[in-house]
């Protein structure tokens, strides 16, 4: 289930991504935080109680949408989801884990 | 004319900040304007990462396509003097510079003269249920349209008061989403009470008159003078209770919520130059002191637009331009009379509008304290309660916000009290039974927004 | 209205040390007032790194630290609260053979005053604490030391010493000391107050050196700036707080997951007057970007991370950093407590009960004669 609905702007190409491990999709000129919130219903658990949360201003002021990225086998990074741009093949984690190296697919 | 070493600076690429930093251009300085998005227009002009699929300035502005575009426009033709840095954030000011961020990077930009064109977010008071997925702040949904071509959802309600609340229901319902009610805390009577003060600015009352039939003629319901109750759902957000005018509780389905009371200026860099602050009983807030060109209790600096109070994107425009030539002026440098007249004109026409539009649409902050329960979170990033602040009142009695941030941590998290700090500030007075501007402010921190520990120096390879 | 109020002592300065002052008084039946210009628990005491550690100091402070080692450990008896006190230990790096030398002599050094001091050497070092980078070649542990929250413990010595008894005036600045026939008579004109007192307690912190210079006593009290900041809420990943033999940098976890560190100095605040001793202080750049290297190159694992927040404070520094504590050799009447030269958290609990020893009996069970003023003269 998706907590973002699209509108609009469909027609961008299709970018895919991990989520948490699993190869998913969503549009060239999305924000981490809305490729995640069209495949999922929240974004991550906050560190006190584990309640959901899925951001909440969208304009980098509530600072409530920081997610772990890691691209590549590069390090992890926290990054505002928001306000940074899906990049293709990024590894995300809407958990407190850190987002899991992709094994590169063996060439056919 | 004198002219300084040093470049002038403008923060924001908003309305305000691009108009400051044309002015500053046409006018034969090279000015740096810094700012944090990736691409120009501010908040209501923001616009979509740029690709392929991109809607027209029509579809994504409507009314305001024409100065949507002026405004992304206006940075062209000074390309060669406007030294425009995006993906800059400025997170520290210090002793006559200022610290940015980009791409990892740090860097220190001395400045002599500086405006301040930081704009506003959204200023929100909290309802049980608010940290829910699916509840977003109303400038958020908006931006979610705006920049993404996303809804919050398919069946929506927007809740909290302000103009922008009618925007952006019709925005929404014009998108294809179902909106089920616009709820506004505000009573209806107070727009009539207020409408003389209104008319300073006629076509835009117009456009707020032209939103609100649209909503009635194509059937969204609209109610005024409601009082939130709370937001329900497992894990998102599926439905709103609320009361009506006459006290009944009703409840309205969705599976998006909207939620804000106007917005709120974005001070900190200010605050942490040393600009002298007063307390607006308008916004409910405090604002940096200016004079009417824009001109703050600091030599040198400057502020324009909504960062320095609330007065909407035409008036932003105005006051960049006038910050820039008050700043000009102050440098030495001929500026023309005759349109500075012209400029303080129009902005005392939209000092009038903003003040009667302050009060018809005014912060339910009072009936908000009263009633607000300890279990209800005000503190999304730590996760602090209403209970916990009431507790440390008794224990500590602070009569500081910046007391109470230390004992309760109110305000202390990654946001640093954007999303809290007006609820705090609400509940703390409430509890002393004094008046929200006897308890100060919260200080702000550098870093201003969080930055990465991992940070390398400009000058390092 | 004009209030005057006669007390067996008055104390100036509601830090940890004028706290603790009061409340041992307080307890022992003495009638005390504490005036404390600000908040009391507000200045150096409140924002501080939270350092509770033995490790490190020079032996004359230890018999100091030992007792208040023990204070700590009934922290809940004595304030009504945990502060968030933890004994998580205390370990000190070495990045350099010739550190590890500093730290095996200094474990020598002060083997009888049972600090229970762990030497580990690089591998026994990654076994325990595998978080750590590599720049650390050894380190030294003190399993019983630890870290606590200074804006939830200094307050709350306050706040016991009111429940105890003691008269606690806050937001009143002492504006006007001076000696009388039978003690002193000090005023507040903010609080149109005036209170007098056979023996005086001078805890003031950073602004100590004033309040002696307006009684005629020259104590050599400068001030500086530790520069702190703090990282959101991250996972578990450190058990105990660290420093770095040499400094640079230092660094705990609290239990909600921020990763609090410190090293350099920050700046006064405001920037402009020329007042010795500036009222406040903020982070300056420089120091705060060479911080965040210095933490990344510790805890490599930290470099995603962000922060969230710095801050300074306003410290009293000695010449030779050890504090002054005791009576004043031309002043009868007179106790000074200051110049804790960054490390006042720890000891503040038992400052202040030699302060009470010291009212009360004339002398202090702890050895305290290292302390003196006059090492000065
Ligand atoms: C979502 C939303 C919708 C709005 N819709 C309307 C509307 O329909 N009509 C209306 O009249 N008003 C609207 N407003 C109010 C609106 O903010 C202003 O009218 C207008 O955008 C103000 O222009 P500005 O230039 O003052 O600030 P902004 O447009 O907010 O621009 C400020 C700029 O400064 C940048 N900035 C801020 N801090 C920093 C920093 N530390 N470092 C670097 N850059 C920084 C921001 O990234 C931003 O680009 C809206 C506001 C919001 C938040
Ligand atoms: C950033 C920082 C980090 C530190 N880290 C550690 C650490 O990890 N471990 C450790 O052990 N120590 C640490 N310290 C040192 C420690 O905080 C201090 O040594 C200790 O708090 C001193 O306590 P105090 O009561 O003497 O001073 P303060 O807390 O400064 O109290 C003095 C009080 O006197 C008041 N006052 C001054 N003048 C007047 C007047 N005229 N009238 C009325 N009131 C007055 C002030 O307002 C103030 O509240 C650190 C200090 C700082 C600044
Ligand atoms: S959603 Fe608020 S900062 Fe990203």
């Amino acid at each position: 289930m998706s907590l973002l609905i699209r509108y609009a702007e469909q027609s961008r190409p299709s970018v895919r991504f991990f989520l948490d491990g699993q190869a998913v999709s969503a549009l060239a000129g999305d924000t981490l935080l809305t490729a995640v919130l069209t495949v999922r219903e929240r974004l991550r658990t906050t560190e006190f109680t584990g309640s959901p949360r899925a951001g909440f201003c969208m304009m980098g002021a509530c600072q409530d949408c920081w997610v772990q990225v890691r691209r590549g086998d590069g390090p992890v990074q926290r990054l505002r989801a928001c306000s940074t741009l899906l990049e293709a093949d990024m590894s995300l984690s809407t958990t407190s884990a850190p987002p899991p190296v992709i094994a590169e697919e063996p060439k056919p | 004319m004198s002219q300084s070493p040093l470049p002038p600076v403008v923060i924001g690429a908003g309305p305000a900040g691009i108009r400051a930093a044309v002015t500053l251009a046409r006018h034969g300085l090279s000015p740096i304007l810094l700012d944090e998005s990736p691409r120009p227009g501010g908040q209501i002009y923001r616009q979509p990462p740029a690709g392929p699929g991109q809607r027209s300035a029509s579809e994504l502005y409507g009314f305001e396509a024409a100065k949507a575009t002026a405004i992304h426009q206006a940075l062209a033709p000074y390309a060669d003097r406007i030294d425009y840095r995006p993906d800059t954030l400025v997170w520290n000011v210090e002793r006559g510079a200022l610290d940015l961020l980009s791409n990892g990077r740090t860097a220190t930009l001395a400045y002599h003269s500086l405006i301040f064109a930081t704009g506003a977010t959204d200023r929100v008071l909290p309802m049980p249920g608010w940290t829910m997925p699916g509840v977003f702040t109303l400038g958020g949904a908006q931006i979610a349209l705006k920049a993404q071509g996303c809804g919050i959802g398919s069946t929506v309600v927007f809740l909290g008061t302000g103009p922008l609340l009618y925007l952006i229901a019709y925005q929404y319902a014009k998108a294809g989403a179902t909106v089920a009610a616009v709820l506004d805390t505000s009573a209806f009577g107070l727009r009539i009470k207020h409408l003389p003060g209104l008319l300073a600015l006629p076509k835009v009352l117009a456009k707020g008159l032209y939103y609100t039939a649209w909503l009635k003629a194509y059937g969204v319901p609209v109610y005024t003078g409601i009082t939130p109750v709370r937001a329900e759902g497992n894990e998102r957000v599926a439905s709103v209770i609320w009361q009506d005018s006459a006290g009944r509780q009703q409840h309205t389905a969705c599976d998006g919520l909207g939620i804000g009371y106007g917005l709120r200026p974005e001070t900190q860099l200010a605050d942490m130059a040393g600009c002298a602050f007063s307390f607006n009983p308008l916004d409910r807030a405090w604002l940096p002191d200016r004079d009417s060109a824009g001109r703050s209790s600091l030599a040198g600096v400057y502020l324009a637009g909504d960062g320095a109070g609330i007065t909407g994107a035409d008036a932003a425009e105005v006051g960049g331009e006038r910050a820039a030539l008050a700043l000009l002026q102050d440098q030495g440098a001929t500026i023309d009379p005759s349109r500075v007249a012209v400029l303080e004109k129009r902005m005392a026409a939209f000092v009038r509008f903003r003040t009667a539009l302050l009060q018809a649409f005014p912060l339910p902050a009072a009936r908000w304290a009263e009633t607000v329960s300890d279990d209800l979170v005000l503190c999304r990033c730590e996760e602090i309660t209403a209970g916990d602040l009431r507790a440390t009142v008794r224990k500590d009695q602070p009569r500081d916000l910046n007391r109470l941030k230390a004992l309760s941590r109110i305000g202390m998290g990654r946001c640093q009290g954007r999303m809290c700090g007006a609820a705090a500030a609400e509940l703390l007075a409430h509890q002393h039974g004094c008046a929200v501007n006897d308890i100060a402010r919260i200080r702000p921190q550098t870093p201003i927004k969080p930055i990465p520990i991992g940070v390398t120096p400009e000058n390092t390879p | 209205m004009s209030r005057l109020i006669e007390a067996d002592v008055a104390i100036v300065g509601g830090g940890i040390v004028g706290g603790s002052a009061a409340l041992f008084l307080a307890r022992a039946g003495k009638k005390v007032v504490l005036l404390e210009r600000d908040r009391c628990g507000s200045r150096a005491s409140g924002v501080n790194y939270g350092g509770v550690r033995r490790q490190g100091r020079a032996p004359q402070q230890l018999p100091l630290a030992q007792r208040s080692h023990a204070l700590w450990g009934q922290l809940p008896d004595l304030i009504g609260e945990d502060g968030e006190y933890v004994r998580s230990g205390h370990l000190k790096l070495a990045r350099s053979p010739q550190d590890m030398a500093v730290l095996e002599a200094y474990a020598a050094q002060v083997a009888d005053y049972g600090l229970g001091l762990q030497l580990l050497s690089a591998h026994e070092l990654r076994q325990m604490f595998p978080m750590i980078g590599d720049k650390a070649v050894g380190g030294s542990l003190c399993p019983e030391d630890g870290h606590a929250n200074p804006r939830l413990v200094s307050p709350a010595f306050s706040r016991a010493a009111t429940a105890a008894g003691a008269t606690i005036i806050e937001g009143a600045p002492v504006s006007e000391v001076e000696q009388t026939s039978s003690g002193f008579r000090l005023r507040s004109v903010a609080q149109d107050l005036t209170v007098t007192a056979p023996v005086l307690l001078n805890c003031a912190g950073a602004w100590s050196g004033a309040l002696a210079a307006r009684l005629g006593e020259t104590l050599p009290i400068s001030a500086a700036h530790p520069l702190m900041a703090v990282t959101e809420p991250l996972p578990a990943f450190l058990p105990v707080s660290i420093g770095v033999e040499g400094g640079g940098v230092y660094g705990r976890q609290v239990t909600r997951g921020n990763f609090i560190f410190g090293g350099g100095r920050g700046i006064p605040h405001p920037v402009s007057g020329n007042a010795p001793v500036p009222d406040f202080a903020r982070p300056e750049r420089g120091a705060l970007v060479n911080l965040l290297q210095q933490a990344a190159e510790l805890f490599p694992d930290l470099a995603g991370a962000t922060i969230i927040r710095s801050w300074s404070g306003v410290e009293a520094y000695t010449p030779d950093h050890e504090p002054i504590i005791g009576p004043s050799s031309t002043i009868p009447g007179l106790f000074h407590a200051c110049g804790f030269s960054g490390a006042g958290f720890q000891t503040g609990p038992a400052v202040g009960a030699v302060l009470a020893d010291l009212v009360m009996s004339g002398q202090s069970v702890t050895p305290i004669a290292a302390f003196s003023a006059d090492r000065f003269r």
